[in-house]
C-alpha cells in the first residue's frame, strides 16, 4: 500500500488543540432515501454531524458515497426523509437550497474549476456575485486563502497552467474564501499523483486543525486514521458500520467492513 | 607541452560575418521546390495549374481593368468601346456604377437625406466598437446603448427625438425595479414587476411625456417611407438588426430547450422545430402576405419590420441549435461547481457557463450570422429592393437594359467584404480567448 508515502500525517504531529467537537448540530439527515429512477440508490440514510467533526465516508464504488454528500448541498435531490444543514431544512425552495450551498463548501475530484477564469477570479467570483462583498476585499480574501494554501504566486495564471494538486488546492481556497460553515470533499486525491496527494491532503489536515466541520468520502485511510473523529462505511446505498477510526479499523464488526478493508489495507 | 600549444593552441581574432544560407536551402526557391516541384506529377499539376490561371486571368484582367467608368448608358458604353479599343471588345462598362451607386446603396431614400443614414451607419460602427474589441475604451458602451433608438430615428425620422428617448428610457425601468424592489415585492414579485412596469410606462406615460418634451424642444426630422429604403442599406438594417436580436433570443431559446420547466421546455422546441423546419423564403410570403389576414384591418405594420421579425426569428432558432451544442459540449461539473458555490440559476449562467459555451460554439454562430446577412437577399421575392432588387430595377431602365455581369460581381463582392470580414473577426475572438483560457 501506498500509505505511507501518501500520508503526511506521519510526517507531522497534529495540533489538536482546536479540534472540538461541539454538542451543536451542524448537520442532521433523518430517514432519507433516494432514488435514480427506480433504482435505490440511498436506503434509510441516518446521519447526525457535530459542529467540529471530521467524518470520513468509505466504502466500495457504487455504493452511493458521492450521492450522499451531494445530496447534503442539494447538487442531487432527495425523494424522502429530511436534510437539515445549520438548522435550515432542505426544501424545494430555492432560497433555502442558494442559502445552504453558499454556507458549505464542496470540493470535487475533477476540480471543477472554471477555465476562463484566472485564479484569483475562480476565488472572487461567489463571494463578490453571491455574498455582495466589494470586489477588493474579496481579492484581499482571496490572495490570504492562497497563502494558505500556499500557491499565492499562480493567482494571475488560469486553472489550465496549473497541476492538478495545485488545482485541487485552489478549489478548496476557492470554496474556503466564502467562508462555508462546513466542507464536503468527494474524493479530492483520486485524480492525483502520489507527490500532488500529499500537498493537498496537507491542505486538508490544515482545515481540520482549525476546527473545520468536514466531511471527506476518501480512501486514504491514513488521513481518516490520524484526523478523522469517525469513520463511516457505506454499502449498498445504506451505512453499514460506523466508529471511532481505532475501533473501526482495528475491530470492524460487519463482515462487509472486514471484507473491505482486507481488500483496501491488504496488499 | 610547448610543442602541442604552438601546433594546436588557437585564437580567433576576428568574428565571422553573418552569412545568408545557401539558396537552395532557404527562401523562395527552397519554397517552390517543396511546395510546387516536390515530384514529377507535383510539377506537372503545376505547369497545369500555371495554365489555367493564365487563361483565366488573360481574360478576365482585360475585361476588368479596361472598363468603361464615364458613359450614362449602355449604349453609350459601346460607343466609347468602339470609339476607344477594337470594335466588339470585351471590356466591361462600370459605369453603371458610378450612374447609379446612390441607388444600390440608398434604394430609393431621398438624396438630400442621405447624410441620415450615412450618419446613422457611422452611429452603428461607434455603438459595436466597444463590443468588439477591448481596447475602445468602456465608456463607448454607452453609445451602444443608445445607438438602436437613435439609428432607427436617423433612418425612419418622423416625430421628434423624444419619442426614441422616452421609449429607450423604459429599457432602464426593470433595473431600477430590480435594484430598488426587492424589498417590497419579494424575490418572484421583482420578476413580475420588472415586465409589468415598463409595460405599463410605454403604453402610458411615453407618449405623453414625448410629446410634452417635444413641444419644448422639437428637434425633428423629415419621415420616411420604409418603401423608400433599399439597396445594401436595406440589407445591412436587416442584416444587422437580425444579428443583434437574434443572437440573445437564440440564447435564451437555447436555456429554454434545457430548462427543467415543462412549459418553456416544450414552447422552446416547439418553436425551433417549427420555424427551423420551413424555409426561409415561406416565412418571408407569410410575413407580407398572410399576416394581413389576421391583422386587423386598417393596421399599419411595416413590412420591413415585419420582414426583419421573421429573419430574426427564423436565425434564432439556428442559434439556439449552436448554443445548445455549446452548452452540451460543457461538462456537468462546470454547473456543479457554479451550483456548489450558491450561484443562482442566472449568475451561474452569466458568469460560468454562457461565456464558455459561447467560445465553443463561435464558429457555429458567425456561421449562422453570415448565412443570414446573405438570406436578406430573399426579400426580392416579396417585393423589397434589396440590391438584387435594385439591379433588376436598375435594368429595366432603357439605359441600362441588357447589363448583368458588372452588377452581379460588384453586389457579390460587396456580400464577400462583409462575410469574409466576420470570419476574420471570429479568427480573432478565437484566438484571443484561446489565449486567455489556454
Ligand atoms: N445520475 C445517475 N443516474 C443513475 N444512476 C446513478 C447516477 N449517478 C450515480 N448513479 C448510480 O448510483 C450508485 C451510487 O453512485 P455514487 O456515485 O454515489 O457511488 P460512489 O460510492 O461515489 O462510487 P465511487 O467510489 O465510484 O465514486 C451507483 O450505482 C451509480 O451507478
Ligand atoms: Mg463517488
Amino acid at each position: 500500500m501506498a500509505e505511507a508515502t501518501t500520508n503526511p500525517a506521519e510526517e507531522r504531529t497534529i495540533d489538536r488543540s482546536q479540534m472540538t467537537v461541539s454538542d451543536e448540530v451542524a448537520i442532521a439527515i433523518r430517514g432519507m432515501n433516494k432514488w435514480y429512477g427506480t433504482f435505490h440508490v440511498l436506503r434509510d440514510i441516518n446521519l447526525t454531524v457535530n459542529r467540529g467533526e471530521r467524518i470520513v465516508v468509505c466504502g466500495p464504488s457504487g455504493s452511493g458515497k458521492s450521492t450522499l454528500i451531494r445530496c447534503i448541498n442539494a447538487l442531487e435531490e432527495h425523494q424522502q426523509g429530511s436534510i437539515t444543514v445549520d438548522g435550515t431544512l432542505l426544501s424545494n425552495d430555492l432560497k433555502n437550497i442558494d442559502k445552504i450551498r453558499s454556507e458549505v463548501g464542496m470540493v470535487f475530484q475533477h476540480f471543477n474549476l472554471f477555465p476562463h477564469l484566472s485564479i484569483l477570479e475562480n476565488c472572487t467570483l461567489a463571494p463578490i456575485w453571491v455574498r455582495k462583498i466589494p470586489r477588493k476585499e474579496a481579492e484581499e480574501t482571496a490572495m490570504y486563502f492562497l497563502e494558505k494554501v500556499k500557491i499565492p504566486e499562480q493567482a494571475l495564471k488560469y486553472p489550465g497552467q496549473l497541476s492538478g494538486g495545485q488545482q485541487q488546492r485552489v478549489a478548496i481556497a476557492r470554496s474556503l474564501c466564502m467562508r462555508p460553515r462546513i466542507m464536503l470533499f468527494d474524493e479530492p486525491t483520486s485524480a492525483l499523483d502520489p507527490e500532488m496527494i500529499k500537498e493537498v491532503l496537507d491542505t486538508m489536515i490544515q482545515l481540520a486543525e482549525e476546527g473545520m466541520t468536514m466531511i471527506c468520502v476518501t480512501h486514504e485511510m491514513g488521513f481518516a486514521r490520524q484526523v478523522a473523529n469517525r469513520v463511516i462505511f457505506m454499502d449498498q446505498g445504506q451505512v453499514v458500520e460506523q466508529n471511532e477510526p481505532e475501533a473501526f479499523f482495528n475491530a470492524p464488526r460487519s463482515d462487509r467492513t472486514k471484507l473491505f478493508l482486507s481488500q483496501i489495507l491488504g496488499h | 607541452m610547448t610543442s602541442i600549444s604552438a601546433s594546436h593552441a588557437f585564437v580567433r581574432t576576428e568574428i565571422l560575418p553573418e552569412q545568408a544560407p545557401p539558396m537552395a536551402q532557404a527562401g523562395v526557391l527552397k519554397w517552390l521546390r517543396e511546395n510546387l516541384f516536390s515530384s514529377w506529377f507535383n510539377a506537372i499539376l503545376t505547369f497545369i495549374s500555371l495554365y489555367v490561371i493564365y487563361w483565366i486571368l488573360s481574360h478576365v484582367t482585360g475585361w476588368v481593368f479596361f472598363g468603361i467608368w464615364d458613359a450614362g448608358s449602355l449604349n453609350e458604353c459601346r460607343e466609347f468601346r468602339d470609339a476607344r479599343y477594337d470594335e466588339g471588345a470585351r471590356v466591361a462598362c462600370w459605369s453603371v456604377l458610378t450612374d447609379r451607386w446612390h441607388q444600390l446603396m440608398f434604394g430609393f431614400y431621398p438624396p438630400e437625406h442621405y447624410w441620415r443614414p450615412i450618419l446613422a451607419f457611422a452611429v452603428f460602427g461607434g455603438a459595436i466598437a466597444p463590443v468588439l474589441f477591448d481596447a475602445v475604451p468602456r465608456r463607448m458602451l454607452y453609445v451602444t446603448a443608445a445607438a438602436p433608438f437613435l439609428c432607427y430615428w436617423l433612418l425612419w425620422g418622423g416625430g421628434t427625438i423624444w419619442g426614441p428617448v422616452a421609449v429607450a428610457a423604459g429599457f432602464a425601468l426593470p433595473f431600477l425595479v430590480a435594484r430598488f424592489g426587492e424589498g417590497v415585492f419579494g424575490s418572484l414579485g421583482v420578476t413580475v414587476m420588472a415586465i409589468i412596469v415598463p409595460i405599463l410606462y410605454w403604453l402610458f406615460l411615453a407618449g405623453p411625456m414625448a410629446g410634452a418634451l417635444g413641444a419644448v424642444l422639437p428637434i425633428r426630422i423629415t419621415s420616411i417611407e420604409s418603401n423608400d429604403f433599399g439597396g445594401f442599406m436595406l440589407a445591412f438594417i436587416i442584416g444587422i438588426t437580425g444579428i443583434f436580436l437574434s443572437l440573445p433570443l437564440g440564447i435564451l431559446l437555447a436555456l429554454g430547450r434545457q430548462s427543467d420547466l415543462f412549459i418553456i421546455n416544450k414552447f422552446s422546441i416547439l418553436f425551433i422545430e417549427v420555424i427551423r423546419g420551413v424555409p426561409l423564403i415561406v416565412w418571408l410570403f407569410t410575413a407580407s402576405i398572410l399576416l394581413n389576414y389576421f391583422l386587423p384591418p386598417g393596421t399599419n405594420f411595416d413590412l420591413m419590420l415585419r420582414v426583419i421579425i421573421m429573419v430574426t426569428l427564423f436565425a434564432a432558432a439556428y442559434m439556439a441549435e449552436v448554443v445548445r451544442g455549446g452548452l452540451a459540449a460543457l461538462p456537468r461539473g462546470q454547473y456543479e461547481g457554479a451550483d456548489s458555490l450558491g450561484l443562482d440559476y442566472w449568475q451561474s449562467m452569466r458568469l460560468i457557463i454562457l461565456p464558455q459555451a459561447l467560445k465553443i460554439s463561435i464558429p457555429g454562430i458567425v456561421n449562422t450570422f453570415i448565412a443570414l446577412f446573405k438570406d436578406t437577399t430573399l426579400v426580392v421575392f416579396i417585393g423589397l429592393f434589396d440590391p438584387i432588387g435594385l439591379s433588376n430595377a436598375i435594368r429595366a431602365t432603357t439605359d441600362w437594359n441588357g447589363i448583368y455581369w458588372e452588377l452581379f460581381i460588384f453586389i457579390g463582392l460587396c456580400f464577400f467584404v462583409c462575410c469574409f470580414s466576420m470570419s476574420k473577426y471570429s479568427q480573432y475572438l478565437e484566438r484571443k480567448l484561446r489565449r486567455d483560457h489556454r
